[in-house]
């Protein structure tokens, strides 16, 4: 099933519809998931591959041990159709394609074996970013902006997702398919992103972990007036246009 | 006018708190002090000032930072008045950060520093507990230094902004064990309210409830199971709170 929240006559609703169905074309979605959204830095190999020689110098003196965390704040949380908010001043943001993976229900402490367990589904996110200039410090000002994170258009239950960790991850510009990944990509999986949060931060049904976002290129390159729209194996189409944040109410 | 939020009959319920600092439902039952189950006073964004007073840069070994290095905390870290906190097993280094929390009151979006404190709804208590050997040179402080269940006591309750006519000259102090540890005062911090609120709101929305934790002076000390630490600040509360040890909050995770 898909499970979809929209706003229908002022009032949010969750409607879930089977996986061959869409809603009406003006249905107004909010962000498909509720909860806290943790990100996760440096888990795209290629990425890490290109970084890893400096990681030994300073700021970072050493690799990092355990996966990297970040936060995206409620108000960076928008809906399949919602307006991606570009700063007014012209400075370029990224596309951030991810995986979003939804707690299906509270884990404080589960292994690996069991993390699957605690997973309810899938959905698509945009974890959008200004320029990832240094991962050093924590990049609230890089990617915490009003509306920076699409989440959506629906959660996919995990039954129906038979291997998240092979789903090719392809972002369009504009309608032309600008930059392709894929979920094969990421350093630590899914089971062992969950156990690992959880061994610290009780998750909660409906928390939503962003698996990983790939180098942020010229390829996902974004100014106001464009549309991006990320698109994942049997997962859907998540498409946001970009406008200039003074244009905006 | 103080506010805080407590469970009755395992319902978070707002209350008010009199002049003893007991809670008083809406019908005007007062629940002592000692017996309210507290819980954090709001529910928002949870941004922290790391380094934001010159002496704890100092001690530290860092320079003060030219623009305010925030970090963020889940919600799952934060927890009530009166309550445990877990260290965990086999760290060298776990310490407290008696901090003043200003909590926002009304939508604010690209607020000069001038009109700032207009959107302040009042201001609690935080003690950031840190546990150094989790630090890693990556969105430092990382989340598992930060982050963790229970690590972040909140409260007791909130002062309205109304009744703290000057919050850059408060006095924080820190007990362990009823042994002063640590002194400061708001007079001291790099970046104060206005700067951090026109900061953050050029940045992104703030929502009523969300809270800024502004930062701790110097004066940082290890935490041990069985120690009681009160964090407090002038005018504002009184916040206590419980060491346990990993195995103790194991224990009370299968109650």
């Amino acid at each position: 099933m898909r499970h979809c929240r929209i706003l229908k006559d002022g009032v949010v609703t969750e409607v879930a519809i089977a996986n061959n169905e869409s809603l009406a074309a003006d249905s107004q979605y909010l962000a498909a998931t509720t909860g806290t959204v943790y990100g996760i830095a440096l888990n795209d190999k290629a990425l890490y591959a290109k970084l890893e020689p400096s990681f030994n110098d300073k700021p970072h003196v050493s690799p990092p041990t355990r996966p990297v965390l970040h936060i995206k704040t409620a108000n960076t949380h928008i809906g399949h159709g919602a307006a991606i908010p570009a700063p007014a001043d012209g400075t370029t943001l990224y596309a951030g394609p991810a995986i979003g993976i939804v707690i299906g229900k509270q884990a404080t402490r589960v292994s690996e074996a069991e993390a699957l367990e605690f997973v309810g589904g899938y959905t698509v996110v945009n974890e959008v970013s200004l320029a990832e200039t240094s991962f050093y410090r924590p990049a609230v000002k890089a990617k915490c902006r009003d509306g920076f994170c699409p989440i959506g258009p629906w959660v996919v239950d995990a039954a129906d997702v038979a291997t998240p960790e092979a789903l090719t991850i392809k972002t369009f510009i504009n309608g032309e398919l600008s930059h392709t990944t894929s979920t094969d990509q990421l350093r630590a999986g899914v089971a062992e992103l969950v156990s690992y949060l959880s061994s610290f931060m009780t998750l909660k049904a409906g928390d939503l972990i962003i698996a990983g976002t790939p180098e942020r290129t010229d390829a996902l390159a974004l100014k106001a007036g464009d549309t991006v729209a990320i698109e994942i194996d049997s997962l859907g189409r998540l498409e946001n246009p970009v406008v200039n944040e003074s244009e905006l109410g | 006018m103080k506010r805080a939020r407590i469970l009755v009959n395992g319902e978070l319920t707002n209350v008010t708190v009199n002049d003893n600092n007991d809670a008083v439902l809406a019908d005007g039952t007062v629940i002592a002090q000692a017996d309210a189950d507290w819980q954090p006073p709001c529910d928002g964004k949870i941004f922290v000032l790391a380094i934001n007073y010159a002496d704890h840069a100092a001690e530290l070994s860092f320079k003060a930072p030219d623009e305010p290095l925030v970090f963020l905390k889940g919600p799952n870290a934060l927890l009530g008045h009166n309550k445990n906190t877990y260290r965990p097993d086999n760290v060298a280094y776990m310490h407290y950060e008696c901090e003043l929390v200003a909590v926002i009151g009304k939508t604010a979006k690209n607020v000069s520093r001038a009109d700032a404190m207009d959107y302040i709804g009042g201001y609690t208590v935080g003690n950031d507990y840190a546990i150094r050997d989790y630090l890693e040179n990556y969105y430092r402080p990382n989340l598992r230094v930060k982050s963790r269940d229970t690590c972040t006591p909140v409260g007791p309750y909130i002062v309205d902004a109304a009744d703290v006519p000057d919050p850059h000259n408060l006095t924080l102090r820190t007990y362990i064990n009823g042994e002063l540890k640590q002194e400061g005062s708001t007079k001291d911090l790099v970046f104060n309210i206005p700067y951090l609120v026109e900061y953050l709101s050029n940045i992104m929305t703030l929502e009523p409830g969300d809270m800024i934790f502004t930062g701790t002076p110097e004066g940082l000390a290890d935490v041990q199971p069985g120690d009681e630490i009160v964090t407090e600040v002038e005018g504002v509360g009184r916040l206590v709170n419980h060491m346990i040890s990993e195995s103790q909050y194991l224990e009370s995770l299968q109650g």
